[in-house]
């Protein structure tokens, strides 16, 4: 456990996540370009990711890494299906714009 | 020992023959049809005729084949289904079949009268649509009324009761493309309803006071009192404490007045007559079977096997005898002027119940079934002649274009006269015995008894004045239709003819004694005269009858043969109670006025306009608006802008948050405000 400096404390590594976090939500709020709303998701999954180990460093128990690792390979799983998702809507519509692809409007 | 009788074959051959031809009828050709039709009841009747053999046996004998030792069935034989049809607490219900004197009775009239029907059934019915379904719904009716007879307990019998109901309603519609015959269905229903309503009543008050439907169980609790010292000892309708967990004569008298409902329908009697009639719209066999011979005399029945009930109650049996003489009177006089054949029959269908009616009334049960027996005979021969006529006729039934038949349908006129003979009470037919014994029993019974005696004799009178005035209109005298050209009816139809014309000769013969005698272990004996009768007293009686019938046929023969201009003007003399009688005295109308119109105007305006109009449909309508518009305030939500949904996703988590926080502070407060 000695990679993650001790000397730095959890809060700096929470407050980060958080900020991580609330970055992503506000580029998937207010970004249009759908592959920068997904780049936003991916931010969000990391800033999780980042209070996870920080926590498992803290309490020194394994199993915050363990749920890195599942976020992790839901993400890359995310990752390949929402780009094919991406390129078939982008041939379809011709465009990424996130406020052109609303077909579920009523 | 009681050798196995298979009772349960009787009611559920005919039902094989209703499933065969209901479901492949129409496939099968018609052949097929006919003999499933007629070896049904034909098979049924078959089982009964065993099991008169098999209880005939006077001692035990050797089979000549097998060897082994045949002993007679002694009575009463009961065949139980073994699982139960009903356990549930004390109530305790099976399927069970009970064989006594009443019940072989009424099923050799039933199979055999039935089995009759069915072959005379081929030749009428043979040219008519739907002659699968017609011989499907007859072999329902026969598995309905073989259940009735041989139900031993009321709920069971309640099945059949309704099923004949059902039956009945089929039948009377049969020709349900013409819409008298639909409406004569539903009206026969609908009536039989009320009085099935009345009997359902009187089913849970017996269930209530005695705790268990079975007619041997019921009758063991009240064999307990004897009936004619309660009558003696409690003229105020009460019974005495010894024996409390009897029911009171008040609650017998609710059940026997409640049953009486049931039989009124069933049986067209006052003031629930008025389906029979109408009923005639079925065809011509249908009548004679159900609503002559068999089905409408379950009243009479079902009172002789609840008569340890009716032995109770005083009041209900004076109720019994005094509907019973209205009905026969009220009956006799409409039939007088009616001029379609088979309504005459009818209204004397309903005058014979009458009778049998009055003979329940005065106790004397055997004396009852005896006329059900000969009147099952006679009515059918006469409905069936009757058919006869108008098969001729292609199809007529108006007794005033008839006339001079007697040459060209001799087979019909001979058995049609043995029956008019029969029912009109001229010795030695038939039907002399039975009707003798209902007045003779009726006359000793004091001066109530005389009462009704007279009611019954004038009843006689009238019925042999209508009967032998449909004898002259329709057969003697000259056609009043030359261009028809009646022809006599196929052989299987004259066969038939035939046997119910030496039955309705021979039928009385048995005599009343016998065959009171016959029944006594299932309807108790003839009751001891009121006062002591003289030994010449039955035989006034009789010649009384005779002749009272004789002079009925002497009034018709002046009226309708010698002097049929006599006739109109006795019409013309009479014109108020002659227009009252042609309108069988207004009661359908009286009805419609005073229960069908307000039933009506009560469905139409508070059921269907207050009640399924504004209250349930201002309801759902109320419902139905307030989803709309939610949905339509709601639906703008739903924007289909991704980024909206983030958004409201992202404030939702937000305001869970800030609720936790909150929450935190609060209970770290209230810890701190404990310490």
């Amino acid at each position: 456990m000695s990679f993650l400096n001790q000397d730095v404390p959890l809060t700096w590594y929470l407050l980060l996540s958080a900020v991580l976090f609330s970055l992503g939500v506000l580029g998937f709020l207010i970004k249009r370009n759908l592959i920068t709303v997904f780049m936003s998701i991916e931010l969000m999954l990391n800033a999780v990711n980042l209070s996870f180990v920080a926590f498992a460093c803290q309490w020194h128990a394994v199993k915050g890494q363990i749920f890195v690792f599942f976020v992790m390979m839901v993400a890359a799983a995310e990752a390949a299906v929402g780009l094919a998702i991406i390129i078939a809507v982008f041939r379809s519509r011709g465009t990424l714009s996130i406020d052109r692809i609303n077909l579920m409007k009523l | 020992m009681n050798s196995n009788l298979n009772l349960w074959l009787v009611p559920l051959l005919p039902f094989a023959g209703f499933l065969l031809n209901g479901i492949l009828g129409s496939r099968l050709p018609k052949w097929l049809v006919t003999v499933i039709g007629i070896l049904a009841p034909l098979a049924s009747f078959l089982v009964v005729l065993n099991a008169v053999a098999a209880t005939m046996l006077f001692a035990a004998k050797t089979c000549p084949t097998c060897g082994s030792v045949v002993h007679p069935v002694e009575f009463p034989y009961v065949e139980t289904f073994s699982h139960p049809w009903i356990s549930l607490g004390s109530l305790h219900v099976d399927f069970s079949l009970v064989l006594d004197q009443l019940s072989l009775v009424m099923l050799l009239v039933v199979t055999g009268v039935g089995f009759l029907i069915h072959i005379y059934s081929v030749g009428y019915m043979g040219h008519e649509e739907g002659y699968a379904r017609y011989f499907s719904f007859l072999n329902l009716f026969l598995f309905f009324m073989t259940v009735l007879v041989l139900a031993g307990n009321f709920l069971l019998m309640f099945v059949g009761w309704e099923g004949v109901g059902l039956a009945s309603y089929l039948l009377i519609g049969f020709f349900f493309s013409k819409d008298s015959a639909a409406a004569a269905g539903k009206k026969a229903f609908i009536v039989n309803r009320i009085g099935d309503f009345g009997f359902l009543i009187g089913i849970f008050l017996l269930l209530g006071n005695f705790g268990t439907l079975t007619f041997t169980e019921i009758a063991a609790k009240l064999s307990t009192t004897n009936p004619i010292n309660l009558v003696v000892l409690n003229g105020a309708l009460s019974i005495n404490p010894g024996t409390s967990s009897l029911p009171t004569v008040g609650v017998l008298t609710a059940i026997c007045l409640c049953l009486l409902v049931g039989a009124a329908g069933k049986s067209a009697q006052l003031p629930l007559y008025i389906w029979l009639p109408d009923a005639m719209e079925g065809p011509t066999p249908v009548s004679a079977l159900i609503h002559a011979a068999t089905m409408v005399t379950a009243g009479v029945y079902m009172i002789a096997r609840t008569h340890v009930l009716f032995d109770h109650s005083p009041a209900a049996l004076a109720t019994v005898a005094v509907v019973g003489a209205a009905t026969a009177l009220f009956a006799a006089t409409i039939g007088l002027v009616q001029n379609d054949i088979k309504r005459v029959l009818a209204y004397s269908t309903i005058s014979q119940l009458g009778y049998m009616f009055l003979a329940c009334g005065v106790a004397a049960y055997s004396a009852a079934i005896f006329h059900l027996v000969t009147h099952a005979f006679f009515k059918a021969l006469l409905f069936l002649a009757a058919g006869s006529v108008i098969h001729a006729l292609g199809g007529e039934q108006d007794l005033r274009k008839m006339g001079g038949l007697w040459r060209k349908l001799p087979v019909t006129f001979w058995t049609m006269t043995a029956a008019v003979l029969a029912i009109a009470g001229i010795f030695p037919f038939a039907g002399f015995f039975s009707k003798d014994a209902i007045l003779y029993q009726a006359f000793i019974r004091g001066p109530e008894g005389q009462a009704l005696w007279f009611v019954g004799l004038v009843t006689a009178l009238l019925t042999s004045i209508y009967m032998f005035r449909l004898w002259y209109l329709a057969f003697l005298g000259k056609s009043r239709t030359p261009d028809a050209h009646p022809h006599e009816s196929p052989k299987s139809m004259l066969f038939v003819l035939l046997i119910l014309a030496a039955l309705s000769i021979c039928g009385g013969w048995i005599g009343i004694e016998r065959f009171s005698a016959y029944l006594a272990p299932a309807t108790g004996q003839l009751p001891a005269p009121a006062a002591p009768a003289s030994p010449q007293l039955e035989s006034i009686l009789s010649i009384v009858a005779v002749v009272v019938a004789l002079l009925g046929w002497f009034v018709a023969d002046l009226l309708y043969r010698r002097k049929p201009e006599q006739t109109a003007k006795l019409v013309a003399d009479l014109p108020g109670p002659y227009k009252l009688l042609t309108n069988k005295y207004y009661v359908d109308e009286i009805y419609g006025a005073v229960i069908v119109k307000p039933l009506f105007l009560i469905s139409k305006y508070i059921l269907g306009w207050v009640v399924d109009v504004a209250l349930l449909g201002g309801v759902a309508w109320l419902l139905a608006g307030v989803a709309n518009l939610s949905g339509a305030i709601l639906q703008r939500w739903q924007s289909g802008n991704l980024r909206s949904y983030a958004a409201w996703l992202a404030a939702g988590a937000a305001a869970v948050l800030l609720f936790l926080l909150l929450h935190t502070m609060n209970f770290d407060f209230a810890i701190a405000v404990r310490h």
